[in-house]
């Protein structure tokens, strides 16, 4: 009652900025958030996975903190000889940039999406997955290095045992959300080229597929600084 | 044909300047770089984990904030799903004290 005495240009209440717009959006007897029904799911599904991934995370730092033998160093075995040199965590550092060069082009299709620019966010979708491929063939090539040096899951030549379980499990599974991430873009980017957003009049499941695809960036970002870099 | 429809309608409301994607674009390759060099130039102890830790939280916020968009979604959504994972840090440290703890207890009954 007092809060609809206080909006007296005539805007619900539902507009309030700030904490009172919290209280209001939870309160009221309506939707709570006003966001497109799929972006919250995917929001609530990328949250989900945030514990997934952190539960990952964690037990990789708790395994490490633990073993009384020396952990190998990332920085050694990710190396590659390029030309004769010897540099160290290149791979990573190139995944890594294809990764984020994936999720500029995808903020550029969704941007594109709400221009409606059919063909532009068509390309630069495909270009994401095309990016997101070259990353997933990367891991592979990295997988097949290391298994070949006899890392497996069980134990390694290189040191602490768990090395080769924490690796296989968590590049793994950020790897199988990227192939993920390849289907369903790439299922997107043909939907928005033959039409079928402009016909539902929406681009808004170009935004959520972004959401997914920035995902999978966040969590690289994770893993990069605590499985490659510490 | 289908831009001159969009044009009419283009006000969407998560609709943002090209130029700030770009700009996040680049400091994230800027961001990376720097991360990659902590290692290539071997930076130990404080300043190396002060840096990579900054660094990566640098990207993740705006990751977060501007390519999916949440600097600009309302509170509400905000803190439905950003404080949910706050819990999470409450996990880390407890498994952090019990990693120390299983390190201290291996080493005793090793060494014994």
């Amino acid at each position: 009652m007092a809060e609809h005495a206080l909006t007296t240009s005539g805007e619900s209440t539902s507009a309030l900025p700030g904490l009172p717009g919290v209280v209001s959006d939870w309160s009221a007897d309506k939707q709570a958030f006003p966001v497109p029904w799929g972006k919250a799911m995917m929001w609530i599904f990328l949250l989900s996975d945030t514990f997934i991934f952190t539960c990952f995370l964690t037990s990789y730092m708790n395994v490490r903190i633990s073993t009384t033998v020396p952990w190998p160093n990332p920085s050694e075995v990710f190396s590659l000889d390029i030309g004769g040199a010897h540099i160290p965590l290149i791979l990573i550092a190139i995944m890594t940039m294809v990764l984020i060069t994936s999720s500029g082009t995808m903020a550029m299709a969704v941007n594109f999406g709400y221009r409606r620019h059919r063909a532009n966010t068509t390309a630069l979708m495909l270009i994401t997955a095309a990016f997101g491929a070259t990353f997933v063939g990367m891991q592979a090539f990295e997988w097949t290095k290391l298994i070949r040096e006899g890392v497996r899951p069980w134990g390694n030549p290189l040191g602490a045992t768990q090395f080769g379980s924490c690796f296989f499990m968590i590049t793994g599974f950020h790897g199988l959300h990227v192939s993920a991430g390849v289907i369903y873009l790439t299922v997107v980017a043909l939907r928005v080229w033959r039409g079928f957003y402009d016909r539902k009049g929406s681009y808004e499941t170009v935004e959520i597929t972004g959401l997914y695809w920035h995902f999978v960036d966040l969590v690289w970002v994770f893993i990069f600084a605590f499985f490659y870099l510490w | 044909m289908d831009t001159v429809a969009g044009h009419a309608r283009a006000e969407e409301h998560q609709q943002h300047p090209i130029a700030i994607y770009l700009w996040i674009w680049a400091l994230l390759f800027i961001f990376s770089t720097f991360s990659y060099l902590i290692d290539y130039f071997h930076l130990h102890g404080y300043l190396r984990w002060s840096l990579i830790i900054t660094f990566m939280l640098l990207k993740a916020g705006f990751i977060v904030a501007v390519f999916m968009h949440m600097a600009w979604e309302r509170l509400a959504l905000k803190f439905a799903i950003l404080v949910p994972p706050l819990c999470l840090l409450i996990l880390i440290g407890l498994m952090a004290v019990e990693g120390d703890y299983t390190f201290l207890t291996r080493l005793a009954a090793f060494l014994r």
